[in-house]
């Protein structure tokens, strides 16, 4: 009674004075979990896959407006041609990890790096170290979540996988095909048309068909954006609408600054002319940066955790189930 | 002229002979492309020879692709321009380097240009020479993507593979996806690397010392500036009040015969207006004089092994070989190989 007693007076406070009588306060938990989790920080695991040269590193730098790789050394001639020669080149995983704070919003971000995918001669199972990363972390995962100190697990879990498509052939080759169905499954995958300022508006619509069409017909299960709620604004699901018509995203990024109409922005200087990163009529590097981080990403990681960790416990679950099954029956006989 | 009657004895006029007789004849020229698929290949030929070679074509769907090996398929064309006529003959390799697994991918290509090479030998030898078909390859255009920071590993092995066939011009394609200076560290990169791997790619004649100073330096910035960086349209577009071939971008028009826009020009100009001839001629004199040398040596070689005299006779007449036969087929090997470098 007391207690009802006090929210009462809290409702005086409020503005909702008509409701006083049925107002019983848990319209606070979301200020709660917001004030809470402002205080203990995010964590994201992103991680980028494609060959190459394909602006991967110079993507993230333009989306995060770090320079997560400037003490990356780009090889010099001498020990490309030595990689070179190491025809068989295997694929690296490689982490870079950054704290970064906005609004007094804590950010850990996790950059996964595939040095090395795609590029060589013979390909046939590239991806294989790093589904088995992605595994790997699932694995460390369950383990800690099932011991016995559950206070501080570290999650290294992948949310979020951005897949580079070169701008030039007609669509998906067999090499893009294999990958994304290996990580269906396992991870979220975005799949992003690189380097598109090397495609007329024209070509880029004629790409994004293709590769939605081929993605379709091969059964690849991409990101999917959660529908939104059929209470929302009609401009908020315009909206949405041309987000989904968009993807797959085409993006060019930048680590250079120039001058366009008198203003700075981060852009790419042609001889023909200036493309920004941020204009929306050049590409969707906006769109992307949306998604991902502003409306997307706590979906992300919710599917991350609740789909594809969960298939693989269940998989994990049932192998285990199996093995004893097998040994009570080897010890029957 | 009339003051040296004397002196003029009149042969100053054969070129101008050759010339007519050659305008008579006609031309032919085999150029052959190679790269994965849409780096713009088709389009670059169609911009080069202002054709339109594939119209017809019907692009792969990615099923398709996924099981398609690398073939080699043929387009000829009969063009004419001033009088000249020219029968060109493109030899294009859709498959190559789209796989998973590129191992070994440039077998059916080379494979075909010594198939081409065993014909012209066999027709050369034969009776009736009258009227040999020339279908040798005589330049490929190699591809190379403008991402990547330098060649790559299935750029590296294709080159060699091919450089002692055919004449190999490497080309950095879809030029418009690099700023000037990118463009500029790939090429000095590329150019390392074609020299760490002693790749050896097509060399421009170096030109004559008494030619004047404006033509060396064209000459000389012309090297400097390979391998050419390429843009191909099929579109024409309005660019300063005129209609050129280019590609419009929101944020500017990509004009493709502006020097400072990419080396289409220059490309133009090296392949066709000024070094055509050489290409030919360096495939003919070089790649398969080699090329019959080696077929030869291995024919002595095999005949020494048989040792038979009762042997039926050989497709060429040649007698039992002895040391001074060999020595012969020895110095001419080494000749040829000279003249290569």
């Amino acid at each position: 009674m007391t207690s009802s007693a006090r929210y009462k007076s809290r409702a005086v406070k409020s503005a909702e004075d008509a409701e006083e009588k049925e107002y019983v306060g848990f319209a606070t938990l979301p200020n709660q979990v917001h004030r809470k989790s402002v205080k203990k920080g995010f964590d994201f695991t992103l991680m980028v896959a494609g060959e190459s040269g394909l602006g991967k590193s110079t993507l993230i730098n333009s989306l995060f407006l770090t320079d997560l790789y400037k003490d990356r050394k780009l090889l010099n001639a001498e020990e490309c041609i030595l990689c070179l020669e190491r025809i068989s080149r295997t694929v690296e995983i490689i982490k870079h990890t950054v704290d970064i704070e906005e609004k007094g919003v804590k950010l850990k971000l996790t950059i996964i790096d595939t040095p090395g995918f795609g590029d060589a001669v013979n390909n046939t199972e590239s991806w294989k170290a790093i589904t088995d990363y992605i595994d790997q972390q699932f694995e460390q995962y369950f383990r800690d979540e099932s011991g016995l100190n559950r206070k501080n697990i570290q999650d290294n879990r992948v949310h979020c996988c951005l897949y580079f498509i070169p701008p030039f052939g007609h669509g998906l080759r067999p090499v893009d095909v294999e990958f994304m169905k290996a990580l269906q499954d396992k991870v979220n995958v975005v799949p992003l048309i690189s380097k598109a300022d090397c495609l007329t508006p024209a070509e880029m619509r004629k790409m994004k068909d293709r590769v939605r069409e081929e993605i379709e017909k091969f059964g690849i299960k991409v990101y999917q954006f959660p529908d939104c709620d059929s209470d929302e604004d009609e401009e908020f699901k315009q909206q949405d609408r041309e987000l989904k018509e968009s993807t797959p995203f085409a993006v060019i990024g930048s680590n250079t600054i120039v001058e366009v109409k008198g203003q700075r922005v981060r852009g790419r200087l042609y001889p023909w002319g200036i493309v920004e990163v941020e204009n929306q009529s050049h590409c969707d590097f906006v769109k992307l940066r949306n998604m991902l981080i502003r409306s997307h990403m706590h979906d992300l990681k919710d599917i991350t955790c609740d789909v594809h960790y969960e298939n693989y416990r269940l998989r994990r679950m049932q192998e285990m189930l199996q093995k004893m099954q097998q040994q009570m029956h080897e010890q029957d006989l």
